[in-house]
């Protein structure tokens, strides 16, 4: 397979973009780019050859031309099906990349809260910007370099130490103008200082039925006694691809939550990887995908146990349909010196039908001797016994095949204490199992 | 009420249930006692719709109503009711929830009105209190970590709350220790009345002193060998079911 064509059409694309810059052009920040642009010329796009993009195969994203920007009609009535009804929240929107004052709604916050375009940022504030972009998104893979090259827009959340911020923040991702294909790379940057607290849904959608691409990195700093809890959800139309990474930092004492709920898209790609960096700190990563057609989503998780006395507890579930494929592959490294780890992990899925696919890998790397681990993974059909238990009271056998696997899914927001949310999660499950 | 007339099934390739003829009369109590791998268990799936089951021959009737040709749901709605020898657990569906969903399914097929959530409460309240089953286990999911005594009451528990036409009690009686067999005995008893019936499967004649059945049938090898009274079942205690298999063995 040979992705030069398409990686030469990004590169010169990148060209035409600094010749329009003026002195930007010389600020570190574009150096940056550079670097990674020079990077991402000798990464290329990943191939199946690769041993982590394997089940993967991102060939059919690259046969389309895709541009940066069109013009797109929208307004705060037609965004209103994106939201989640009850929830308090600042509203962050992005249509296409390009941030939209207009969309957005941040609430008042307390002193010192920043929540803002990384682009506003870039121009008035380059130093902060500086200060913590690329600190923990190591340019490791071509997508990666991409976004790295392309950054320009996201969210920049920064919490100060021994603050709440006030609700949820949400970060609506719009993509899509009729007859076209769009990409988008959000480059999101979240820093929770010490003993803070801060809670962030990013979610993804369609404009048009067109294919679309969302390149997205996040780079997540958790300080030492905070809280940082983030949703990804990926509800784009059928036909678009996005390739997501989240990566953190988990300080000492702190708490990392991530729900990954991936409903939508053609082929999606999601790398989320903690590094819990000092000792007591707990990272939590739940992942969900439910896909039918011939949808393609891949998790790969990457839990790094460098510190002693540690906690991660992963679990992710899919349901799949049709001929629809999932791939989760999961690591756990625990480090020489993160004795007392404690490392769960399961992946569980049921295949509907059979032509759907599940490759499930998890990987366990253990370095240290006084440690608790565990893995299971478990792939099957909906269990005939419980489905007959059902029927045998009375209910129909679509509604109780529907009961099991609505239960099935909803299991992973079982967590969430944010009402609100946990609802609104399981309302979607719930339609997307119709 | 219930007629199952020269009933023949298989699984697979193997003949379980040999030419059945049952009567079970509305008011009555009818036990099918037989030693292990007789067909009684497959006799009560066959019954209640469950997969995996051919039927070779024969019929059975429900007030009339043809029921082998209906799905386990039509059969449950119609008015069958198993109690499971093995009760599934259903983790993330909580039992409050699957009985609401099950009466209501009911209803509607008799033309009623669904329950609102108020009056399910209320209706579900007086049956708690009738097989002594603890609020806890209600919220919980179904039979999920249950014990094995647990379990069996949650079954009764449900025959309570879908008062069906016959219940067919599978074995109801195993892993139960006596205090657990005693109240499972009395919420069967309490369900007893002039409309319904019971068949009550069972290996041992212990069931029987508490649920005190109006006929005995003896199954062994597919076919009901011997029907009697309840003293049937304690001549079965005594001598074993030895002597009451033999002639049959004989006349193949």
């Amino acid at each position: 397979m040979d992705n030069s064509q398409s990686k030469n059409k990004f590169i010169s694309a990148f060209n035409n973009v600094e010749e329009r810059m003026n002195g930007e052009s010389k600020s570190p920040f574009h150096q940056l780019r550079k670097a990674a642009i020079k990077k991402f010329d000798e990464l290329d796009f990943p191939t199946v050859k690769n041993e982590d993009w394997k089940y993967t195969n991102i060939a059919p994203i690259l046969k389309h031309d895709f541009i940066t920007s069109a013009d797109v009609k929208t307004n705060k009535k037609a965004i209103e099906q994106f939201l989640i009804p009850g929830l308090k929240a600042s509203l962050i929107v992005f249509v296409n990349g390009s941030y939209s004052k207009e969309l957005s709604h941040i609430t008042k916050q307390a002193a010192g809260i920043r929540i803002e375009n990384l682009d506003a940022l870039l121009k008035n504030e380059p130093e902060l910007v500086m200060q913590y972009f690329g600190r923990f998104a190591g340019i490791d893979n071509g997508f990666t370099a991409l976004n790295t090259a392309f950054a320009k827009e996201g969210t920049v959340i920064i919490v100060p130490d021994n603050t709440e911020v006030d609700g949820h923040i949400h970060i609506l991702n719009l993509s899509g103008a009729s007859g076209k294909n769009l990409i988008s790379q959000p480059r999101n940057i979240i820093v929770a200082g010490k003993n803070s607290r801060v809670k962030i849904i990013e979610s993804y959608h369609s404009l048009s039925e067109e294919e679309n691409f969302t390149n997205t990195v996040n780079e997540v700093s958790v300080g030492d006694n905070s809280y940082v809890e983030i949703y990804r959800l990926q509800r784009e139309n059928m036909k678009s691809f996005h390739v997501n990474r989240t990566q953190a930092r988990l300080g000492k004492n702190s708490i990392f939550t991530h729900y990954s709920v991936t409903l939508g898209g053609s082929i999606v790609r999601n790398d989320t990887n903690i590094l819990l960096d000092d000792e007591h700190s707990t990272g939590n990563l739940y992942g969900l995908y439910l896909t039918e057609g011939s949808q393609h989503v891949d998790n790969h998780t990457l839990i790094d146990h460098a510190k002693p006395n540690c906690q991660s507890n992963e679990m992710y579930k899919g349901v799949l349909n049709d001929s629809s494929r999932g791939v989760f592959n999961g690591k756990v490294f625990v480090r020489e010196d993160a004795q007392k780890t404690n490392a769960y992990q399961s992946n569980k899925a049921i295949l509907l039908s059979d032509t759907a696919v599940i490759d499930t890998k998890p990987q366990l790397e253990i370095y240290a001797d006084d440690v608790k681990c565990s893995h299971g993974a478990a792939i099957g059909q909906l269990d005939d016994e419980a489905v007959f238990y059902l029927r045998s009271r009375g209910i129909g056998e679509e509604m109780a095949k529907t009961v099991l696997i609505r239960a099935f899914a909803n299991d992973i927001f079982e967590t969430i204490e944010n009402e609100v949310l946990h609802d609104h999660l399981n309302h979607l499950v719930h339609e997307k199992l119709k | 009420m219930l007629t199952v007339k020269n009933l023949f099934a298989r699984v697979e390739e193997k003949e379980i249930l040999k030419g059945i003829n049952l009567q079970v009369n509305a008011g009555e109590v009818h036990a099918i006692m037989g030693p292990n791998g007789s067909g009684k268990s497959t006799l009560a799936n066959v019954l209640a719709g469950k997969d995996g089951y051919e039927i070779t021959g024969g019929e059975v009737l429900l007030d009339g109503k043809d029921i082998l040709e209906m799905s386990p749901e039509e059969r449950a709605r119609e008015g069958v009711f198993l109690a499971f020898q093995y009760p599934v657990e259903i983790p993330g569906v909580s039992n409050a929830t699957f009985l609401k969903t099950a009466l209501n399914e009911i209803r509607k097929h008799h033309g009623l009105e669904e329950l609102d959530a108020m009056h399910f409460l209320k209706y579900m309240k007086e049956k708690m209190k009738l097989v002594g089953i603890d609020q806890k286990l209600i919220n919980r999911s179904v039979n999920q970590g249950f014990s094995g005594g647990e379990k069996k009451r949650n079954e009764i528990f449900q025959l309570q709350m879908l008062q069906p036409k016959l219940a067919v009690l599978d074995e109801t009686d195993s892993g139960l220790d006596i205090d657990a067999l005693k109240i499972v005995s009395n919420g069967v008893n309490l369900f007893r009345n002039k409309e319904n019936a019971v068949i009550v499967v069972t290996h041992y004649q212990r069931l029987l002193n508490y649920i005190v059945p109006d006929f005995v049938h003896v199954l062994v090898n597919g076919r009901i060998v011997k029907s009697g009274g309840k003293e049937l079942a304690l001549e079965l205690e005594e001598k074993g079911y030895d002597w009451v298999t033999e002639p049959v063995e004989a006349s193949v």
